[in-house]
C-alpha cells in the first residue's frame, strides 16, 4: 500500500471509537418541532432523514479520496434515540468497559442528560416494543430462551444489488414519480398509505443529493484553500465527483465507489437497520467499471486498488453503535457486519470470478482490517485458482475470507421462493445468512437457545435458574419410558416456545411497519417504488424472517447422552442424572467423566449422534420453516450464534452433555468445543449430516495450526476440504489459524486448554498432553510459519 | 489405517506404540486425576500408585480394559483393538467424499502392515473392487513371497530407506537393510508406483555419504521418481511414555528447515521430485 493508505489505515485503526451525540441532538430537536404532528408517519421520517443531511457535520480527512462519515469523525459514532435511548448508566458503561471503549465525553453526558433522555423516554421504539409484549414473551425473554434483535436496532443489515449502478437518485425519482401518477384512489384502498411512502422516498433521494453537493461544497473550499497542487486536484475531483454522483448514474470505478458509499451512509444514518449495510456482490458491480477504465487508459490497477483501500478505511471508520441495558456491558466484540461477497455466479449462470475479484482479493489481504469482512462465494464453477488465492489470505490467520458455497445458496433461495435470476445475484451477509440483494427484507428476529427448550423439558416447563414457569407442562421426566417419549416432549416445549417468539415478533414488525418506516432504504431495495410500500411493511419483493438456532451440538451431545445412557445401555437412571445436573455435578465427578468421555458425540461422524442432529434438526425446521409473517414473507431457519452461545450458556445450568453450568453452548454448527475426536474431515461429514438446503444459512467454523496449511499442499489441501464439504451441501465454512500466543496461553493455563488440538509432525495431538520441550518446539515451529 | 505391530526396532520410532502386535494399556499421566478407581478396579491387582501416579505392572496386566472402563478422566486407554475388515472397511468408506475429491485414498501404516498380509491383502482387494485408491506404507522387511502378492493389488507403495549402511542400519533399527532393499527393488519392478522415504534423523543417517548412496541406490531403481524426507522429530518420546512397557529412545535434534531444504536440493540434483513431510 502507498503512504497515503499506509497513513489513512493507521489512522483508521488508531482513532478511539467515541459516542458522537449530534445525530441525538439533531433528531431530537426535529422531533420537538410540530413536523411530526403535522406530517403522515413515512413523510415525518423523510423529513427526518432530510434535516439530518442537511444538518451534520460534513467530515473530510486529510488525504481522503472517498468521502464521508457516519459521526463527525472517524469512530465517532452516532446514537439513535428513538429506536432506543442510553441511559446515563449504559453511557458510563460503554465510557469504561475494558472491551471496546466508547470514549462518552462530559459534554455528550450533559447533552443526553438534559436533551435526550427527557425528551425520548417512554417514546422509543425499545419501550413501545416491551410494552406490547406479553408475559410469556418477557418472562421467556428475561429467562434467556430467545433474543430479539429489534428491540434496539432496526430490521437490517440488508445488502445491496447493482441498481446504483446503472441510476442515479434522479432516475429513482422519475420511477417513483411514476408510481405516484399510476395511483388509484377510486380502487385502491391504500392508496393514500402509498402516496404518502412515495412522496417520503422523493424527499429522501433529494435529501441524499443534498448531502452529496454539501462534500462537494466542502471539498471546493478545501481546494481553494490547498497549498499543495496534487492534493488541490484530488480535492477537485472529489468535488466533481459528489455532484455527479448520487444524482446520477456512476461514470467510473470512482464514482461507483462513492455512490456507494453516500447509499451507505444514508442507510445507515436514516436509522440503525442492525448495524449495517453492505455493497454485496462488489467483484460484479465493479468489474465494468474497471475493465472500462484499464480499456480506456483512465484508470491503472494501482489507482483502482488504492480508491478500494480508501473504500476499505471508510468501513473500518464505522463501529457498531453501541447498545444499550446489559448487553451494553457484554457485547464488546460487535462490528458494523458488511460483508463483501466475491465471487459466486454471474445472473446468467457462469462463472463469476473476474479479475475485479483477484483485485479485492489483493485489497482484503494488504488492509488486514476486522471491517468490511469479505467472503469468497465458491460455485463448483468457480476455477481452483480462486479458492487457492483466498486459502493464501485464510491460512495468514485473519479469520477472512469466509468460504461459502454458492450452488447451495441458490439452492436455498430458489426453495425459498426466489427467481433463478434473483437468487443467482444473491449471496450471503452479516454472518452466514442468505439474501436476494436488493430485493429482499430479511430479517434476522433473534436467537433461539435450543439446549434451554431441553432444560425446561428436564424441568417440565419450569427454569431451575429462577423457579419461573418458562415452558408447558410436558411431564415429569423420571417417567418417559423411551427416548422418543422425551423427544416428544422436547418438541412440545419447542413449538410452544417457537409460538411465543413467533407472536411477538409479528407484533414488533408491525411497530416498525406503523412507526418507523425507512422511505431512503426503501428507494434501494425493490419493489418498494413499484408498490408504493416501506422496506419494513410488504414493499420488498420478498419478505423473510429468519429465527437463528443456538447450540446445536450442545443439544445434540445432551440428547444423545440422553439417549446412550437413560434409555439405550441404562448407565444410570434419569433420576440419577437429574440430581446430577441440579448439583451442577458436584459429588457427580464421575458421572460427569462418563457423559464427556464415554459417549457418542456429534462431530465424529457417528451415526448415533449424528442422527440425533438430525432429530433436533428435523424438531426445529417444522417448527419454524413456512410459517407466515405478517409482510407476505415466511419464517425461515439459520443456525448461527455471532456471540450469543456465550449468554445462552450464561442462563443455562449442568446440561446432559457433561457441560456445567454457565459455561458457553457450543457455536454455530460445530461441535461442542473438544467433542470431535476425529479429526476435521469427520467434522465435516457429521456438519454435512443436516439438510443445509433447508436454513437460510449454517455456521462452521474451524480451527487449524499454521502447520497443517504450509506450502503449496497446504492451500492445496485446504481448498480440497473446502470443495469436499461443498460437495456434501455444506453451507459455510470458516478458518481460524492457531497463533503461538494461543499456544503460550495454553502452556501456561493447561486446565482453559485441554482440548486444544495440534499437529505434531504426521499426527496430531492434544497440545495439553505433550511434554514441555515439545510443546516448546511446537511454539517455535508456530511463530516461524506466521505466512 | 494403523498396524499394530513391527518387526523393526528404530530408535527414533515416532509411533513406538504400534511396535508390540497386540493391545496395549496406555496411560496419559495429564489427564488423570488420581481418583485411585484402576488401583481399586483392576482384576490382577496390576495398578499401583507410585509418586507419579498409578502405574501398571505390564508383567500382571491381562489388558483386560476395566481400568479403562473407570477412568471417567480419559486418561487410560487401550491402544490397538481387534477389528475385522468388514470393519475397516466402513472407516475407509467414510472418507470416500475426501478421496474422490483429491485424489487421494486410504493409507495402510503402522506398525507394519506387512506383518499382516492375509488382512492386508483383503483390504486392498476390497478396496481395488470398490475403486478406492491405496497406499501401502511399509519398511518393506517381509518375505518376499509376500511382497510378490501385495505389489500389484495397491496403487502406492511409500518405502522406507533408513541407511544404506548395512551394520548402521542393524545398530539402529534391530535389523538389516539386506532384504529391505530387495525388497524394494522388486517393488520398484512390480509395482504401480514406489515413493521413497528417507526419514533424517541428525546424527544417524544425514551425512552426505549415506544420503548419496541412498540417492544412487533409488537411481538404479529406474522407476522412482520421488523421494521424500521426513524431518525427525520427538512425538515418539512423548508417545513411548505413555506405554507401560518400557521403550527407550534415542534423543536427536530435530533438523532445521535450512538443514532439510539443503538435503532436498542434494537429492533434487540426481533429478528426482523430493518432498520435505509427507
Amino acid at each position: 500500500m502507498n503512504e497515503r493508505v499506509a497513513r489513512l489505515r493507521q489512522q483508521s485503526v488508531d482513532a478511539k471509537p467515541s459516542i458522537s451525540v449530534e445525530r441525538a441532538e439533531l433528531m431530537t430537536a426535529f422531533y420537538q418541532s410540530d413536523v411530526p404532528l403535522r406530517e403522515s408517519v413515512p413523510v415525518c421520517r423523510a423529513l427526518a432523514f432530510q434535516y439530518l443531511m442537511e444538518n451534520k457535520t460534513i467530515c473530510i480527512n486529510e488525504g481522503e479520496l472517498i468521502v464521508g462519515e457516519k459521526g463527525t469523525a472517524p469512530k465517532a459514532t452516532p446514537t439513535y434515540p428513538e429506536l432506543c435511548c442510553h441511559s446515563m448508566q449504559d453511557l458510563q458503561i460503554l465510557n469504561d468497559r475494558e472491551k471496546t471503549p466508547f470514549a462518552a465525553s462530559d459534554e455528550v453526558r450533559r447533552i443526553y442528560r438534559e436533551k435526550i433522555i427527557p425528551f425520548w423516554s417512554g417514546k422509543t421504539m425499545r419501550e413501545k416494543i416491551f410494552r406490547a409484549m406479553d408475559p410469556a414473551w418477557l418472562n421467556a425473554y428475561e429467562a434467556g430462551m430467545f433474543t430479539e434483535f429489534m428491540e434496539q436496532r432496526s430490521p437490517g443489515h440488508t445488502v445491496l444489488d447493482n441498481k446504483i449502478y446503472r441510476k442515479g437518485m434522479l432516475d429513482f425519482k422519475q420511477d417513483i414519480q411514476r408510481s405516484l401518477d399510476h395511483l388509484d384512489f377510486l380502487n385502491d384502498p391504500q392508496a393514500y398509505a402509498k402516496q404518502e411512502e412515495l412522496k417520503a422516498m422523493l424527499l429522501c433521494a433529494d435529501a441524499i443529493i443534498r448531502f452529496a453537493e454539501r462534500h462537494a461544497e466542502r471539498a471546493r473550499v478545501l481546494a481553494r484553500q490547498e497549498s499543495n497542487p496534487r492534493r488541490k486536484a484530488e480535492l477537485e475531483r472529489i468535488a466533481e465527483v459528489c455532484t455527479h454522483v448520487p444524482a446520477h448514474a456512476p461514470r467510473d470505478f470512482w464514482e461507483a465507489l462513492q455512490y456507494y458509499w453516500f447509499v451507505h451512509l444514508g442507510v445507515t444514518t436514516e436509522m440503525n437497520p442492525w448495524d449495517s449495510f453492505c455493497p454485496g456482490r462488489l467483484d460484479q458491480h465493479l468489474y465494468p467499471f474497471y475493465t472500462r477504465g484499464l480499456d480506456e487508459g483512465t484508470l491503472t490497477r494501482e489507482q483502482a486498488q488504492e480508491l478500494l483501500q480508501c473504500f476499505w478505511i471508510k468501513f473500518n471508520n464505522q463501529p457498531a453503535p453501541p447498545k444499550v441495558g446489559v448487553t451494553a456491558a457484554e457485547s464488546g466484540t460487535y462490528t458494523d457486519f458488511a460483508q463483501i461477497n466475491n465471487g459466486g455466479l454471474r445472473e446468467d449462470g457462469a462463472d463469476g470470478v473476474n479479475e475485479a475479484t483477484f483485485l479485492i482479493l489483493d485489497v482484503v489481504e494488504e488492509m488486514r482490517l476486522v471491517q468490511p469482512s469479505s467472503s469468497i462465494q465458491v460455485s463448483k464453477k468457480n476455477p481452483d485458482r480462486f479458492i487457492k488465492r483466498a486459502a493464501r489470505i485464510i491460512r495468514t490467520g485473519f479469520g477472512q475470507p469466509s468460504v461459502f458455497n454458492t450452488d447451495l445458496i441458490v439452492q436455498e433461495l430458489i426453495r425459498m421462493g426466489k427467481s433463478v435470476a434473483d437468487a443467482r445475484n444473491g449471496g450471503s451477509s452479516g454472518c452466514v445468512e442468505v439474501g436476494a440483494f436488493g430485493k429482499e427484507a430479511y430479517i434476522l428476529t433473534g436467537y433461539f437457545n435450543l439446549p434451554k427448550v431441553l432444560e425446561l423439558t428436564l424441568n417440565n416447563g419450569i427454569d431451575p435458574r429462577t423457579g419461573k414457569r418458562i415452558g408447558i407442562e410436558t411431564g415429569d421426566p423420571e417417567r418417559f419410558g423411551s427416548f422418543e417419549q422425551l423427544f416428544e416432549a422436547y418438541r412440545q416445549q419447542l413449538n410452544y416456545l417457537i409460538d411465543v417468539k413467533m407472536r411477538g415478533n409479528n407484533i414488533i414488525e408491525r411497530l416498525y411497519a406503523t412507526y418507523m418506516p425507512a422511505p431512503f432504504l426503501s428507494i434501494l431495495i425493490d419493489d418498494c417504488i413499484a408498490r408504493g410500500q416501506d422496506y419494513h411493511d410488504s414493499g420488498p419483493r420478498y419478505n423473510t424472517n429468519y429465527i437463528q438456532g443456538v447450540g446445536l451440538g450442545t443439544i445434540t451431545d445432551a440428547l444423545t447422552a440422553l439417549k446412550y445412557h437413560v434409555f439405550d445401555h441404562k448407565t444410570f437412571s434419569m433420576g440419577q442424572l437429574l440430581a446430577a445436573l441440579r448439583a451442577n455435578f458436584e459429588g457427580h465427578e464421575s458421572l460427569r467423566q462418563t457423559l464427556w468421555q464415554r459417549t457418542p458425540k456429534y462431530g465424529n461422524d457417528d451415526d448415533y449422534a449424528d442422527d440425533v442432529m438430525r432429530s433436533v434438526f428435523e424438531a426445529y425446521f417444522q417448527a419454524v420453516d413456512d410459517r407466515p409473517n405478517t409482510k407476505g414473507g415466511r419464517y425461515r431457519i439459520n443456525l448461527l450464534p455471532t456471540t450469543v452461545h456465550v449468554y445462552f450458556g450464561s442462563v443455562m445450568g449442568a446440561t446432559p452433555d457433561g457441560r456445567k453450568a454457565g459455561l458457553p453452548l457450543s457455536e454455530g454448527i460445530s461441535p461442542v468445543q473438544g467433542a470431535d475426536r476425529q479429526g476435521p474431515t469427520a467434522v465435516l461429514k457429521s456438519a454435512a449430516k443436516m439438510d443445509h438446503g433447508r436454513t437460510g444459512g449454517t455456521l462452521l467454523n474451524m480451527k487449524f495450526n499454521p502447520q497443517v496449511l504450509e506450502g503449496e499442499d497446504g492451500l492445496e489441501n485446504l481448498k480440497d476440504l473446502i470443495r469436499s464439504y461443498f460437495r456434501l451441501d455444506g453451507h459455510h465454512i470458516q478458518f481460524n489459524v492457531v497463533d503461538a500466543e494461543t499456544l503460550r496461553k495454553a502452556q501456561a493455563r493447561p486446565e482453559e486448554y485441554q482440548n486444544l488440538i495440534v499437529r505434531v509432525a504426521g499426527y496430531s495431538d492434544y497440545f495439553v498432553d505433550l511434554g514441555k520441550d515439545l510443546q516448546n518446539e511446537i511454539i517455535a515451529r508456530t511463530e516461524q510459519k506466521a505466512f | 489405517m494403523f498396524f499394530k505391530g513391527c518387526p523393526l526396532r528404530c530408535q527414533w520410532c515416532h509411533n513406538p506404540e504400534s511396535w508390540k502386535p497386540l493391545p496395549e494399556p496406555g496411560f496419559r499421566p495429564s489427564r488423570c486425576v488420581r481418583c485411585g478407581r484402576c488401583i481399586e478396579i483392576c482384576p490382577q491387582n496390576a495398578v499401583s500408585l507410585a509418586e507419579t501416579g498409578p502405574v501398571t505392572d505390564p508383567q500382571k496386566c491381562t489388558v483386560c480394559g476395566e481400568c479403562v472402563t473407570a477412568c471417567a478422566a480419559g486418561a487410560r486407554e487401550i491402544i490397538g483393538r481387534r477389528t475385522t475388515a468388514a470393519e475397516v472397511m466402513a472407516e475407509a468408506r467414510k472418507d470416500v467424499v475426501f478421496y474422490d475429491q483429491s485424489g487421494g485414498g486410504v493409507t495402510f501404516s503402522g506398525g507394519e502392515p506387512l506383518m499382516q498380509p492375509e488382512f492386508l491383502l483383503a483390504l486392498l482387494e476390497t478396496c481395488r473392487t470398490e475403486g478406492i485408491r491405496t497406499a501401502v506404507d511399509t519398511t518393506c522387511y517381509a518375505t518376499p513371497e509376500v511382497i510378490q502378492r501385495v505389489a500389484p493389488v495397491a496403487d502406492l507403495f511409500l518405502c522406507d530407506i533408513k541407511h544404506m549402511n548395512r551394520e548402521r542400519h542393524e545398530e539402529y533399527t534391530g535389523v538389516g537393510n539386506g532384504r529391505i532393499l530387495e525388497n524394494i527393488a522388486a517393488l520398484a519392478r512390480a509395482a504401480k508406483e514406489v515413493i521413497i522415504r528417507v526419514p533424517i534423523v541428525p546424527g544417524f543417517n544425514d551425512d552426505r555419504a549415506n544420503l548419496e548412496a541412498t540417492a544412487r541406490f533409488v537411481q538404479g531403481l529406474k522407476t522412482v521418481r520421488r523421494i521424500d524426507i521426513l524431518p525427525y522429530n520427538r512425538g515418539g518420546l512423548e508417545k513411548a511414555g505413555r506405554l507401560t512397557g518400557r521403550i527407550d529412545l534415542m534423543q536427536a535434534q530435530t533438523p532445521s528447515d535450512s538443514t532439510m531444504n539443503g538435503i532436498a536440493e542434494f537429492l533434487r540434483g540426481y533429478g528426482f521430485e523430493v518432498k520435505i513431510g509427507g
